[in-house]
């Protein structure tokens, strides 16, 4: 397990989803919010099967952060991954911070 | 302690007693009835053969408060001592209600006492039919009237033939007029039903099976007979105890439903109203209502009763309202459908005084609701099936059985009555012959979209309400319109709304700072997001007309990219397959090429198909590649609440499909007829006429004034056909606003539509001009040249597509019945 930089704070947009590539091939989908709260999720949206989690809009749903899937709009809550629309479904979560002026993933082992 | 005696507990005797104890809980309630049973539901009857019990037909829980005594009718009136008498005992009162309903007509013939004879009216004469029909084949119903099509239903439903002997020249004559009738005959047939109308049964001989002898000389040779000819007044106790009587029969009683003694009223078939006696409940409920209220020292007046039917028989829909015939009557047949409808009006024409309805009584509600007034539309739309899909006006009747408006409805909804049982229990609707319940269910419906016209859970605003803020208040950004006017971060469905308002108010890029955070995908990256992830993209090509040498760029672009490359449907072409980072690649070769956005992507004006029109075209009238061109590159860019599709044809024979096109343009020899509200999609409708034989200038400025108008005042992801019925009054208020300017707006739309014009600027080369927003095309920020891996393509007739493939999410098409 390792901590991965992936860039800085300031090449992401606020309140939009970007998406980073794992040194394992992996992706994961980064969601910083407008006060700062930043937070990592798997890039796949698990009802598709494509690579686009990153590419929904953000938003809260009852006071929880969420994205919807830009493809069918399934709802995902950032913190813990689960699928807001389907008890069933859930994604995983990745730690993040920022460290040394870096945005940095914690990569091995998905929380 | 007021010490009040009904006579009956029908349904009408029980509405009294539910009424007065509402009115006067402490009044003490004495309820003689005669049948065994405590009140149901006699209009229903017929259902007690179709699987319905006793307790199904039930009206309701007798009140524990109310002194019921079933079995128990009453033998005598002493008005004297006012007191009643019956077998068990004497009841004294401070006043006493006659509610003792009607009996059946048996017309005075040899013969009605032979076993197989019988009526219809409560549920011991069903018992006893039902009991006797076990094992017989045949029965004849004297009476082509409501109760005896019901009672030939209950015989069809015990498994007999039957037949109907009628007296009138046509069956339901209180109804219909002889070609309702007629309509109502083939109907009635073609379920097996035998019809004989004009005659009469004048005597039922006995024998191995009965034999009933018409008046035409005929007989006919049946297992059972039930008289349903009719029904007269319950009156004898009246009579006896000296109460004036109508002339025809009846308990004599004013608007008050008072009797000759003041003591004593009458409600229900009983009544002789005003000389009058109504076979019908709603007019009994109203009585029962008005008594009461007298009871309780009230002064209600009977209002006149509302003949108005309207029921189902047989399967067949059946409704009359208002007179039978007039100095104008519109008709309306369909004999293959067995459809009769006929509207009867003033002989200018300008008011509705009623009509029939046979086999299709969809317009019973919105044309029962206007009698009285004018016409409520073109008679070919009123008679037609969408009929039934107009806006009620709130006077009208929801429940003709209770009397109950939509405007009660609505108002029961409002105060948290949100489903059918509770909406029953609360308003009444829907408890007595029940045909109004799917007309309840849409109130919640249409209700329910009032409710929810919030946009989310952080507005409470419909998006027309939010355009008008944003506008009024000068709103330029998303954060500052929650702040103030929402709660929460917003969501996938507010964001991209207002994102499309500011478009629509603020000129500047889609992609402008804050703005490029509220966008959907498809708007974020300025293509169309695809199920693999990857996007396509579609250069405007205005009206469909494209020169080789731009063709060949697309094809080159295509080629070089390795796209999936596709002709659609709006004239233009569709290119599969982009990631993300090559967008602006693709973009820069196309842009350099004269080419530009197609807004494919965006909730905004797509395309204006044409026909090749008078420059090509042997049968063309105008030049329309020419004005699909321009209307093209007038409305391009124009953010609305849902896409916009448009076509122009060179002539009637319509080659560009513009009648399916949210607006559509026809050439004629003299101009250009508009159409508005057409799309294809899930649900598809044809555009509407609006205008005819314009000039250009006209034609352009009234689709301005539309366009701007629906931007402003849709919903979200409401096309052109729903809002314009959305709209109170649909085309022609339209027409009002946008030609006649009704609401003064018109400059201000003209305003707005020059405004964007002017202001338009083509997004790709926004991006490509910005490195900032050009520096998000990447497919990952860690990894700014690298592909994205997930995207693989496979080869098929020589094209990429998508290697893998996921179920795609069902739509749920509706099935055929076969």
């Amino acid at each position: 397990m390792s901590w991965v930089r992936i860039c800085p704070p300031t090449a992401l947009l606020p309140e939009r989803g970007t998406a980073a590539l794992l040194p394992d091939g992996s992706q994961v989908a980064l969601f910083p919010l407008a006060d700062g709260r930043l937070y990592a999720l798997d890039n796949l949206d698990p009802f598709s099967g494509a690579q686009v989690l990153s590419r929904g809009v953000l938003g809260d749903r009852g006071g929880v952060a969420t994205v919807a899937s830009p493809m069918h709009k399934q709802v995902f809550a950032l913190d813990s991954g689960r699928c807001l629309d389907d008890e069933n479904v859930m994604v995983a979560t990745h730690p993040v911070r920022l460290r040394d002026g870096y945005v940095e993933l914690l990569t091995g082992a998905a929380a | 302690m007021k010490r009040i005696v009904v006579l009956g507990d029908g349904m009408v005797g029980r509405r009294f007693t539910e009424a007065m104890r509402q009115r006067d809980p402490e009044a003490r309630l004495t309820v003689l009835a005669e049948e065994n049973r405590p009140a149901y539901d006699r209009v229903r009857l017929s259902a007690f053969f179709d699987g319905a019990t006793a307790e199904d037909l039930s009206v309701g829980k007798p009140d524990p408060a109310v002194d019921l005594r079933l079995g128990e009718p009453a033998l005598r009136i002493d008005r004297e001592n006012r007191t009643v008498h019956s077998a068990q005992g004497s009841y004294a009162y401070d006043h006493l209600v006659l509610a003792t309903g009607s009996f059946p007509f048996v017309p005075p013939i040899p013969g009605t006492d032979t076993p197989g004879c019988f009526v219809y009216r409560t549920l011991d004469d069903l018992e006893a039919l039902r009991s006797f029909a076990a094992g017989k084949r045949h029965g004849v119903v004297v009476g082509g009237g409501l109760l005896g099509l019901e009672a030939a239903n209950a015989l069809l439903l015990l498994g007999l033939d039957a037949e109907v002997v009628e007296f009138a020249p046509h069956l339901m004559p209180a109804q219909l007029d002889p070609a309702g009738g007629a309509v109502l005959r083939d109907h009635i047939t073609r379920l097996g039903i035998g019809v004989h109308c004009g005659t009469a049964v004048i005597a039922v001989h006995d024998g191995p099976r009965l034999t009933l002898a018409t008046a035409a000389g005929d007989s006919i040779t049946t297992d059972l007979v039930v008289f349903a000819a009719g029904i007269r007044p319950r009156d004898a106790l009246a009579r006896e105890a000296g109460l004036a009587l109508g002339e025809r029969g009846g308990v004599l009683v004013d608007s008050a439903c008072r009797t000759s003694d003041p003591a004593i009223s009458a409600i229900g078939e009983c009544a002789a109203m005003e000389g009058v006696c109504f076979g019908l409940v709603a007019p009994g409920y109203t009585m029962a209502e008005v008594a009461a209220d007298r009871v309780a020292g009230g002064a209600a007046t009977f209002p006149g009763a509302d003949t108005a039917t309207k029921l189902k028989l047989l399967g067949v829909d059946v409704a009359s309202f208002g007179v039978r015939e007039g100095p104008l009557e519109a008709t309306y047949l369909e004999p293959a459908e067995g459809v009769y409808a006929k509207l009867v009006l003033s002989d200018d024409a300008a008011t509705l005084l009623g009509g029939i309805l046979v086999g299709d009584a969809e317009a019973y509600p919105v044309l029962r609701a206007a009698v009285g007034g004018p016409v409520p539309g073109r008679l070919a739309d009123l008679l037609s099936k969408e009929a039934g899909e107009r806006e009620l006006p709130g006077a009208a009747q929801i429940c003709s059985c209770n009397a109950v408006t939509k405007d009660t409805v609505t108002a029961a909804i409002a105060a948290g009555h949100d489903d059918v049982p509770s909406l029953k229990s609360c308003t009444r609707a829907g408890t007595t012959c029940g045909s109004c319940v799917p007309l309840l269910k849409r109130l919640l419906a249409e209700s329910g979209v009032a409710q929810s016209k919030a946009l989310c859970e952080h507005f409470a605003h419909s998006r027309a309400e939010l355009f008008d803020i944003v506008r009024v208040r000068g709103i330029a950004t998303f954060s500052a319109l929650v702040a103030e006017h929402g709660t929460g971060r917003g969501c996938d469905v507010c964001k991209p709304v207002v994102a499309s308002i500011l478009a629509s108010l603020h000129n500047g890029h889609v992609l402008e700072s804050e703005r490029a955070s509220l966008q959907d995908t498809n708007d974020h990256f300025l293509a169309n997001l695809q199920r693999d992830g990857s996007y396509s993209v579609v250069p405007r090509i205005p009206g469909g007309e494209i020169t080789p040498e731009k063709l060949i760029v697309i094809g080159e672009v295509a080629r070089d990219f390795d796209l999936y490359t596709k002709i659609t449907g709006g004239q233009r072409i569709d290119l599969f397959g982009a990631r993300v980072e090559q967008l602006p690649l693709i973009w820069r070769r196309l842009v350099d090429a004269g080419f530009e956005s197609g807004h494919a992507y965006g909730k905004a004006l797509r395309t204006v198909k044409s026909c090749v029109g008078t420059t090509w075209c042997r049968y063309g009238v105008q030049d329309s590649v020419r004005l699909a061109i321009d209307l093209e590159l007038r409305y391009r860019g124009l953010r609305s609440p849902h896409k916009i599709k448009a076509a122009v044809s060179g002539c009637a024979r319509e080659c560009a499909e513009a009648r399916g096109k949210d607006f559509g343009v026809i050439a004629t020899e003299n101009g250009w007829n508009l159409y508005l509200g057409g799309n294809g999609g899930f649900t598809p409708r044809h555009a509407e006429l609006f205008l005819s034989d314009v000039d250009t200038e006209s034609l352009v400025r009234y689709i301005d004034r539309f366009l701007m108008f629906y931007v402003r005042t849709a919903d979200r992801l409401q096309r052109t056909a729903p809002w314009i019925e959305s709209l109170e009054g649909g085309l022609d208020y339209l027409r009002e606003v946008i030609v006649d300017d009704s609401l003064g707006v018109c400059a201000e739309l003209d305003e707005a539509m020059a405004r964007h014009v002017e202001g338009y600027a083509d997004e790709w080369a926004g991006v490509l001009d910005d490195p900032v927003k050009l520096s998000r095309f990447v497919s990952f920020v860690n990894a700014p040249g690298t592909p994205d891996p997930s995207i693989r393509f496979t080869r098929e007739r020589r094209q990429p597509v998508p290697e893998t493939r996921t179920a795609p999410v069902a739509l749920g098409i509706p099935a055929v019945r076969s």
